[in-house]
């Protein structure tokens, strides 16, 4: 695996680019920066107040004011579903930081030292056992929902699965000469993992990291789901559709709309990291023959 | 290991059993019903939840029972009171059989009053007084008391929070701190123990040796009979689900449908829709006594002034024909309907007001810990709505959200609200649970002793003592008023409003009455 | 074999002791009381204490841990503190639902699946590649609820060909089973299509630039030949994987399927007996579901050698 990454160097130019993964991953971009851009600026562009209710305007189609119509309180759609990207990116996004810098930390750490290896992968096989929607709705819903419990119970089962990677690239880095090389002169440990090991494993990570972007906003819109998110007080495109799913087949759209949100932005992630695989490693990507 | 497969074999082979005797002759007459949940806990005197008391009413009978006009009739006993007010003399019909076989003894409801007294606040006031309790014959027995308390029976008859069910002295005799583990009652309705899944079905059959009483039926009281061979209630965790399940012939009843949802049942002739409770409930919202700022009166009153009724009910309802703007503690369409003090709540609040009320009272923006229950769609309006009024009028809320158990479990502290306490919570009564000052447990003003949030209130104890001694209906309605002042004054809760929730059968149901809570007695089921 | 299966059933243990000990202590130091929601409304703190001194909470932790661990060696996952069952009979009345959707939906995935990756595969490049590989993204990146209501809304509501939501048991009424469990089987599958799909496409990919399969080809067999003969088989091993670790994902999608179509299987009693805060239950469920990953892991890896000759242990 290391060697493979280390074999797909980062193409140059955008016409080998689009050559070499094709089009779709350029729109997949595109729609996610316009998502981004939206979150951050969501307070300068939404139309309204995302959580001021109206009890009149309650379930409205939509109108000029209210471009997508209104919910059960009586509040803009429209601007729940932008401020929805924030909390919803927010998530994805610290999952990731958290799941990726954790899983580093200890699968460097496993990876390098026998000792710590044998106890921390049965730690890990152990979170992984565990269904990681049954473990996040019960961390949830023991410790009380917030962003952060929902963030935290989200991250935990994801991280063996980025300690497993970065540690399967650091056992086969290690034998490298040059590894072998640099702790034959006496270099730190912490050096070692920190200029030589931890470089290698950069490439795949990045692969992984949208992959676990991705599957956090959907496992926060299932928890919401469930009953086990945020409240609604903080719009998330899960929290929203699960307010609304009693509403499914009266006014579907206040279901659809936050949905094609959430699928678009998840889609766009998924695209981008299978283009990035495709780049970091050539043998999955075209027929070189 | 073996012991595990044993009874994992076992579980298999019961559940394959269990599928042969449920298919039934296609003769059988059988309501597939949704409740508003699922049953977990049977015992009715230990968790006052409504499943388990729906399902009590099922499978137990009552001593005494609620006509629809709150008059008292006899049920499984016919009782005398003496003239002093301190001797109740109960006979119990003949013919009564527990499902097992055995007959309705008096040991049986002395062990069952008893073991009720334990749990049951009106049955702690009885217990209070009791001089004893003891049979006098093969079919009677007798309560006396110290002294006259007009409202024994009126405990004794109550149907929700602890209503008083007859169980046989083996199953009665169960500590009050210990559920009891067996369904063997006397009701109209046999529970099928061996197609019991928690949280999922609930099977019934008729209990052929079950004697009416006689008279009409009216509400609890009256001849329940039973006119279909099942009836199994299923739990169903999403309402659009269940509407669907209902519009397409899988199940007969829905207890609950949401009436934003009524407009999918519009033009439909197979499926009926009405409200069969006429009183309907109460949404209310509680505060912490204990810490501050609700333990300031005057930042309680800001805090009700806030609140409009319209508005939450707007939002927990929507259709205005399902609900009703009503200042009366005790509920509109009751005996004690006093509105006094409520004039902010039923005109849309005061914020102005509030605010002024809230800077005198010198509030220091203390945050507000309101806990919202994300699981439980009748409770989920109140708290965002509320909270919306709370901050227009200058308070400072953390809303907090949880599943409903985690709510339970948080609202028994006394804790500070920053560290794990809470400062409001909102929750729901069917209207006959807080219809009169003794029934109310809102309104017990024992500290320590009260309800969540522990007022402590002197004066309404005294009201409420009063009133439990008041010997006629004037008397009761004078204090009752006193009371409904007192309350709206000490916010001792916030009255929110009441609502109506209708329910939908296919029309294969014929005879399906209005009751405060659905009842299957007197239901006929014809092949459509 | 023999030894290297010993080797790794062992290895299972402490694997199943981390499970233990983490969902022990998740439940253990967390707010909520079981007794609290036991005593319901009107309860006293001294009734409280009474109820959690039966239900034996207010011993030390350590006594309580050992308590079940003990009880669960002798083959007694405990009773439910709600409904005062016993956990092995709640779960024995919940699990065929949750089995029988599960193997419909691992079947239904694999047929489905591994026709449309080997045809990825095998025009790779081609617009085929591209609608099904953008239809596999599209398959994780919708909510599987919202997968479940749109499929309600066109199948059992809209065209009335199927019922909206049960469950029957297939011994009782075959057809009624069925007819209830397409359309759970069928959100379900969209994520695990997805993932096999995708998988299949990049191992047949893979073992297409194999040596051997480009000496059959300059052999002169067929396309279809290579494809099923030779590229096919090998390729198997890795959907297999896709099987196994996707396995947990099942189990996630399975909790919110039965939801959406009100099956009584094992996810909703899961969810129910956490909302509920009913412990001997979530643990035996918890423990239960990662037994059942750590054995079909297990099962996948001696699958290996059957079909993939190269492999052996």
């Amino acid at each position: 695996m290391a060697e493979k990454t280390l074999r797909g160097a980062f193409p140059l130019s955008t016409r080998l680019l689009t050559e070499r993964v094709g089009i779709a991953p350029m729109i997949a971009a595109v729609v996610l920066a316009l998502i981004i851009l939206a979150a951050i600026f969501a307070p300068l562009i939404v139309p309204h107040d995302p959580i001021l209710q109206d009890p009149v305007m309650r379930l409205k189609p939509p109108s000029a004011e209210y471009l997508l119509g209104t919910d059960a309180y009586g509040r803009d759609l429209l601007s729940r579903v932008i401020y929805g990207a924030r909390v919803s990116l927010m998530i994805g996004i610290g999952v990731t930081i958290m799941a990726v810098v954790l899983g580093l930390a200890i699968g460097l750490v496993s990876g390098f030292f026998r000792t710590a290896d044998a106890i921390v992968m049965r730690v890990m096989d152990g979170l992984m056992a565990m269904p990681s929607v049954l473990l996040a709705i019960a961390i949830v819903s023991l410790m009380g929902a917030s962003i952060w419990t929902v963030m935290a119970a989200i991250t935990i089962p994801e991280i063996p699965r980025v300690v497993r990677l970065v540690r399967s690239i650091v056992l086969s880095a290690r034998e490298e000469p040059y590894v072998e090389a640099a702790i034959a002169l006496g270099t730190s440990m912490p050096r070692v993992l920190w200029r030589h090991l931890m470089p290698n494993t950069f490439a795949p990570l990045t692969v992984q990291a949208t992959y676990v972007c991705a599957s956090a906003i959907l496992t926060e819109a299932i928890l919401s789901f469930l009953g086990a998110g945020v409240s609604t007080e903080t719009p998330t495109w899960g929290n929203i559709m699960a307010e609304a799913r009693i509403y499914f087949q009266l006014k579907p759209m206040l279901i659809l709309w936050p949905g094609l949100a959430l699928s678009l932005c998840i889609l766009s992630i998924n695209l981008l990291g299978d283009a990035a695989r495709d780049i970091l490693d050539p043998r999955m990507g075209k027929r070189e023959d | 290991m073996t012991s595990i497969w044993r009874n994992l074999r076992t579980g298999i082979l019961g559940a394959t059993a269990m599928a042969l005797v449920s298919a039934l002759p296609a003769s059988a007459e059988t309501i597939t019903a949704v409740m508003h949940s699922g049953l977990r806990v049977m015992d009715p005197v230990i968790t006052t939840a409504h499943i388990t008391r729906d399902n009590a009413f099922m499978v137990f009978d009552t001593l005494v029972a609620l006509d629809a006009d709150f008059v008292v009739q006899p049920q499984m006993a016919n009782f005398e009171v003496s003239e002093d007010g301190l001797t109740y003399t109960f006979t119990l019909r003949d013919g009564l059989k527990w499902h097992d076989g055995g007959e309705v003894t008096p040991a049986d409801c002395i062990a069952s009053i008893k073991r009720w007294m334990q749990r049951d606040g009106g049955g702690q006031m009885i217990s209070d007084r009791m001089e004893s309790l003891e049979a006098t014959g093969d079919k009677s027995f007798t309560l006396t008391l110290k002294e006259p308390f007009p409202y024994t029976l009126q405990a004794m008859a109550k149907v929700s929070s602890l209503a008083l069910f007859m169980m046989p002295e083996r199953i009665a005799n169960t500590p009050a701190s210990e559920a009891i583990t067996e369904m063997v009652g006397s009701g109209p309705f046999k529970f099928v123990a061996e197609e019991f899944q928690p949280g999922v079905k609930v099977v019934y059959e008729k209990f052929e040796d079950y004697v009416p009483a006689p008279g009409p039926q009216s509400w609890f009281s009256g001849a329940k009979e039973v006119k279909v061979d099942r009836v199994e209630w299923v739990t169903m965790p999403d309402a659009q689900t269940t509407m669907n399940a209902l519009i397409n012939g899988e199940i007969d009843f829905m207890e609950t449908v949401p009436v934003d949802l009524l407009p999918l049942l519009q033009g439909m002739d197979e499926v009926k829709s009405e409200v069969l409770s006429p009183l309907g409930s109460v949404t209310i919202g509680r505060m912490n006594f204990l810490h501050p700022p609700f333990d300031n009166p005057k930042i309680r009153q800001a805090a009700l002034m806030a609140m409009s009724q319209e508005d939450v009910l707007t939002a927990l309802i929507g259709n205005p024909e399902y609900f009703k703007v009503c200042g009366a503690i005790f509920g509109c369409g009751t005996p004690f309907e006093f509105t006094d003090g409520s004039e902010t709540l039923t005109s849309g609040g005061d914020i102005e007001g509030a605010k002024k009320l809230l800077e005198e009272a010198g509030y220091d923006g203390t945050p507000i810990v309101l806990m919202q229950p994300t699981d439980v769609t009748t409770l989920t309006a109140q708290p965002i709505v509320a909270a919306q009024a709370l901050r227009n009028a200058g308070f400072n809320v953390d809303m907090q959200p949880m599943d409903w158990q985690t709510l339970v479990t948080r609202r028994a502290s006394q804790a500070a609200p920053a560290d794990g306490g809470w400062n409001i919570f909102f929750t729901n009564w069917i209207v006959p649970e807080v219809s009169g000052p003794l029934a109310n447990v809102m309104l017990n003003g024992r500290g320590d002793q009260a309800w969540f949030g522990w007022p402590d209130d002197p004066e309404i104890e005294t009201l409420r003592t009063e009133f439990a001694s008041a010997a006629d209906l004037g008397t009761q309605k004078a204090i009752a008023q006193k009371i409904q002042a007192h309350v709206m004054d000490n916010v001792n809760y916030i009255h929110l409003g009441q609502y109506y929730s209708p329910s939908a059968w296919s029309e294969a149901l014929t005879g399906v009455t209005k009751a405060p809570f659905p009842v299957f007695w007197g239901i006929e089921k014809t092949e459509g | 074999m023999p030894i290297y299966f010993l080797r790794r059933v062992l290895a299972a243990i402490p694997v199943m002791l981390v499970v233990a000990v983490f969902v022990f202590l998740l439940l253990r130091l967390t707010p909520g009381d079981p007794a609290a929601i036991l005593a319901g409304d009107m309860a006293t703190p001294e009734q409280l204490d009474r109820i959690r001194e039966t239900l034996g909470l207010n011993d030390p932790l350590l006594v309580q841990f050992f308590r079940w661990i003990g009880a669960l060696l002798q083959g007694d996952f405990g009773t439910s503190l709600i409904s005062n069952k016993p956990v092995i009979d709640l779960v024995a009345d919940r699990m065929w639902p949750t089995i029988w959707i599960a193997i419909i939906t691992l079947s239904l995935s694999v047929i489905i699946a591994v026709p449309m990756g080997v045809l990825a595969a095998w025009k790779q490049g081609s617009w085929v590649d591209h609608l099904v590989m953008t239809f596999s993204v599209l398959g994780f990146s919708v909510p599987v609820f919202v997968i479940g209501y749109l499929l309600i809304k066109l199948f059992a509501i809209d065209l009335r060909w199927l019922p909206v939501q049960g469950y029957k048991a297939p011994s009782k009424d075959l057809a009624g089973f069925a007819a209830r469990a397409v359309l759970p089987a069928l959100t379900l599958a969209s994520i695990y299509i997805a993932l096999i799909a995708r998988m299949t496409r990049a191992s047949l990919l893979d073992v297409l630039n194999e040596d051997y399969v480009r000496t059959a080809r300059a052999k002169g067999l067929t396309e279809a030949r290579v494809l099923f003969r030779h590229a096919l088989r090998n390729a198997a091993v890795p959907v297999m994987t896709v099987i196994g670790t996707g396995f947990a994902l099942l189990i996630s999608g399975v909790v919110v399927t039965e939801s959406v179509y009100n099956i009584p299987g094992l996810g909703r009693l899961t969810v129910d007996s956490i909302f509920a805060r009913d412990y001997p239950v979530i643990q035996a469920l918890i423990l239960l579901t990662s037994g059942v990953y750590v054995l079909v892991n297990l099962l996948i890896d001696l699958s290996y050698s059957l079909l993939d000759p190269r492999i052996r242990y």
